[in-house]
């Protein structure tokens, strides 16, 4: 007998695509959100193939703390090029400009948390009704109980308690005037899964994911990158390390981690042994163990 | 690596009262299974101590929001990830309160498997009776129910014997497909993932055992070719300047390049030309793979319609029986209008009758009490205001559920199951 049964990787695949594909069906003006980080990468990826051979039918956008890795932005000017697609850029610093977020002071001071409203103020600019996302379940305990459509009051809030139940494959995107929906295609991958589906299909990555010299310092026990945006102690010595990163964010709050993972079997080798998770690397949510509940709240993705 | 790839997905969910110790079996498979990072671990280990526990308390692992962890429980569905180098997993855990049956609903509708946790001491209780209901409800192809806490029954095999018994006794009355047991002590570790040297006398496997090894291949109906056509593909572009795409997830049956196949609600007949995706042409598709289609004639299709194969056509009306598990706190109202989404299709309903209400506990048919409120599951007719093409739920899970929605807060308050 024949049977007739995915792998892990193509059902996945194929749940995303389907989601990607609601969104586009159930919503007059959807957005993706690209970070250029491998998430999104591969949110990106799957929309073009959702839609293949036409071109993607929303645009993606870009929340810019100003504080990218250089390679970041690099990349995502060659990625939006070849993937045929429009580019929004939101930008943290005209927040700033226009008084709507203070930024912060100090050694720590990071621009992470300022995202939030640049966000939100480009949903309304643009007046997007869905934003898509690259946001995982098994980044985080308060990840783990999102929808992949996750409906947001008129202020951007989410509310925990009060998420609409989401039953077998069908998904509610009825909502009232100046609500909108975060949605999340891959929801149920890990860490693994991404990478396993970027080596098997070939997907280009920065090179900040693969083992480089760089010049880091050690704070808090987290490895850092130097840079103009953060400000050093006497104390904290700068050295060339042999880095990657697992997660690519803002500058100030994305560690690196001590690697010789410098292709994509090796990271996923490396993945496979690790025993930490990804967002370990990241300072933002070490802030209180309910950090990023806090801030999902709030409306951050 | 190439193993790797072979690799299949399961979806299950977990049941059981509160205290049953659904949080420390999750935390153990976890655990055990070494999907568990170092910084998880230290995280529990600290709030263990804090909490002063003998243990490390494995349940820390799998509870979520802050007001939870407040108030000491779990009352929503959370979503969690391991993997063997056989399988991935997608544990929805629900919680296991009266009030809940919401959330089992919710997180059993898309699992392959349901694992239901019998406290080894209690015995069978009223809640092993609505889990178990609500298990055959909603279609779950795989129970397990795990015996737990054996070691405070001093690992007997009488006690497990017994209570196999009288589940079995309460689950041929129900229509569940595959049983399994298994005794389990999620605390120490026995069966979950390891075999227990502390009961020579269970011969069967280990929870884990199970879980990468049951067969899953026939979950998916592959009999019935169904396809919800979700949007159509136009390019516009010179390279594909004539093509025509029908986007969707296969949900049910194989469709094969050249099958003869006729579009509803329309009737027009035709023959497949190509199935496409991205990385080429297939020869053949199958649920639930996403893919997009193109016919030989120029049909006028568009989403919400369904791609069949002429000779097994589903059911085609506007009225409908259907099982309704009610989800919002302001009741069904009988004679009131909804919204209701069934596959790619949206239409509005009339709610014409309340048939019963069903005790889940007793699984009497109550015809006299048709209040459905808060969790409450009962038979309705609906009439729909245009066709749905539908196969029953017990036949295809995709093409046999609907949801209806409340038309002025958008909410999300029925989940129901097609009868006829
Ligand atoms: N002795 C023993 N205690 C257990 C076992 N499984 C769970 N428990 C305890 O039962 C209590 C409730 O467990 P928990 O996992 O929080 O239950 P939940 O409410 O179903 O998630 C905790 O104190 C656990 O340590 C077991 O197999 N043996």
């Amino acid at each position: 007998m024949q049977t007739y049964n995915l792998t892990h990787l193509k059902e996945l695949e194929s749940e995303a695509i389907y989601v990607i594909r609601e969104v586009a069906a159930q919503f007059e003006n959807p957005v993706l959100l690209f970070s250029g980080g491998k998430d999104s990468i591969v949110c990106a990826h799957l929309a073009k193939k959702a839609f293949y051979p036409a071109k993607l039918p929303f645009p993606l956008m870009h929340v810019d703390t100003g504080h990218n890795f250089p390679e970041t932005i690099a990349f995502r000017d060659k990625f939006i090029k070849e993937l045929g697609a429009e580019l929004i850029v939101a930008s943290v610093q005209e927040s700033i400009d226009q008084g709507k977020v203070v930024e912060e002071k100090g050694f720590n001071a990071s621009r992470n948390g300022l995202q939030t409203v640049t966000l939100l103020d480009g949903i309304e600019k643009h007046k997007f009704d869905a934003a898509m996302g690259g946001a995982r379940r098994d980044e985080e305990k308060a990840r783990a109980k999102e929808r992949f459509f996750s409906h947001r009051d008129e202020f951007g809030q989410w509310d925990p308690k009060n998420q609409r139940p989401e039953l077998w494959n069908i998904f509610n995107g009825f909502k009232n005037f100046g609500e909108n929906f975060r949605v999340f295609p891959i929801s149920n991958w890990t860490e693994m899964d991404v990478w396993q589906y970027i080596l098997a299909e070939g997907i280009e990555l920065p090179p900040l994911y693969f083992a480089h010299e760089r010049e880091c310092f050690v704070r808090d026990g987290v490895v850092m990158s130097t840079s103009k945006f953060i400000p050093q102690r006497d104390t904290e010595e700068t050295k060339t390390m042999q880095v990657r990163f697992r997660t690519i964010g803002d500058m100030t709050c994305t560690g690196a981690v001590e690697s010789d993972a410098d292709t994509l079997e090796k990271i996923i080798e490396e993945v496979a042994a690790t025993r930490t998770t990804e967002r370990g690397t990241r300072s933002d949510d070490k802030r209180s163990e309910a950090a990023m509940e806090d801030r999902k709240r709030q409306g951050y993705f | 690596m190439s193993s790797y790839l072979d690799m299949e997905l399961l979806r299950f969910s977990t049941a059981g009262s509160v205290d049953d110790g659904k949080s420390t079996l999750i935390g153990r498979l976890l655990y055990d299974s070494k999907s568990i990072f170092e910084d998880q671990y230290e995280a529990i280990e600290q709030t263990s101590k804090k909490k002063g526990d003998e243990h490390v308390n494995l349940a820390l692992l799998t509870d979520g929001l802050r007001s939870e962890r407040e108030q000491g429980i779990t009352i929503d569905v959370a979503y969690r990830y391991f993997a063997t180098p056989k399988r991935k997993f997608i544990i929805a855990d629900t919680p296991g309160h009266i009030q809940y049956t919401r959330n089992m609903v919710t997180g059993a509708s898309t699992s392959n498997l349901s694992i239901i946790l019998i406290d080894a001491r209690k015995g069978i209780i009223e809640q092993t009776h609505r889990h178990t209901f609500i298990a055959s409800l909603l279609g779950i192809p795989h129970v397990v129910f795990c015996i737990n806490k054996m070691d405070l029954v001093d690992y007997s095999e009488e006690t497990f014997e017994k209570i196999k018994k009288e589940v079995e006794a309460f689950a041929s009355k129900l229509d569940v497909k595959d049983i399994h047991f298994i005794p389990i002590s999620a605390l120490k570790g026995d069966n979950v993932v390891n075999k227990s040297e502390n009961m020579d006398w269970y011969k069967g496997s280990t929870l884990l055992y199970l879980l990468e090894n049951i067969h899953i291949g026939s979950d998916h109906n592959h009999i019935d070719c169904r396809f919800p056509v979700q949007s159509v593909i136009r390019p516009h572009s010179d390279e594909f300047h004539d093509y025509r795409g029908y986007a969707g997830r296969i949900a049910g049956g194989v469709f094969k390049k050249g099958d003869k196949v006729i579009a509803l609600p329309s009737g027009f007949s035709s023959k497949i030309k190509s199935i496409d995706t991205m990385d080429g042409e297939l020869q053949e598709a199958y649920a639930p793979m996403s893919v997009s289609m193109t016919l030989e004639d120029e049909i006028d299709i568009s989403r919400g319609d369904m791609i069949v194969r002429e000779n097994n056509q589903p059911n085609v009306s506007q009225d409908v029986d259907v099982m309704i598990c009610w989800l919002n706190d302001k009741p069904l109202q009988a004679g009131g209008k909804y919204a209701v989404k069934h596959t790619t299709n949206d239409a509005r309903c009339i709610i014409k009758d309340v048939r019963y209400k069903i005790d889940i506990n007793t699984l009497h048919r109550n015809e006299e009490d048709k209040n459905i409120g808060m969790n409450d599951i009962g038979r309705i007719a609906i009439r729909t205001t245009k066709p749905l093409y539908f196969d029953s739920y017990r036949r295809n899970r995709n093409t046999g559920s609907l949801i209806i929605i409340d038309e002025a807060t958008h909410e999300t308050v029925g989940a129901g199951m097609i009868l006829t």
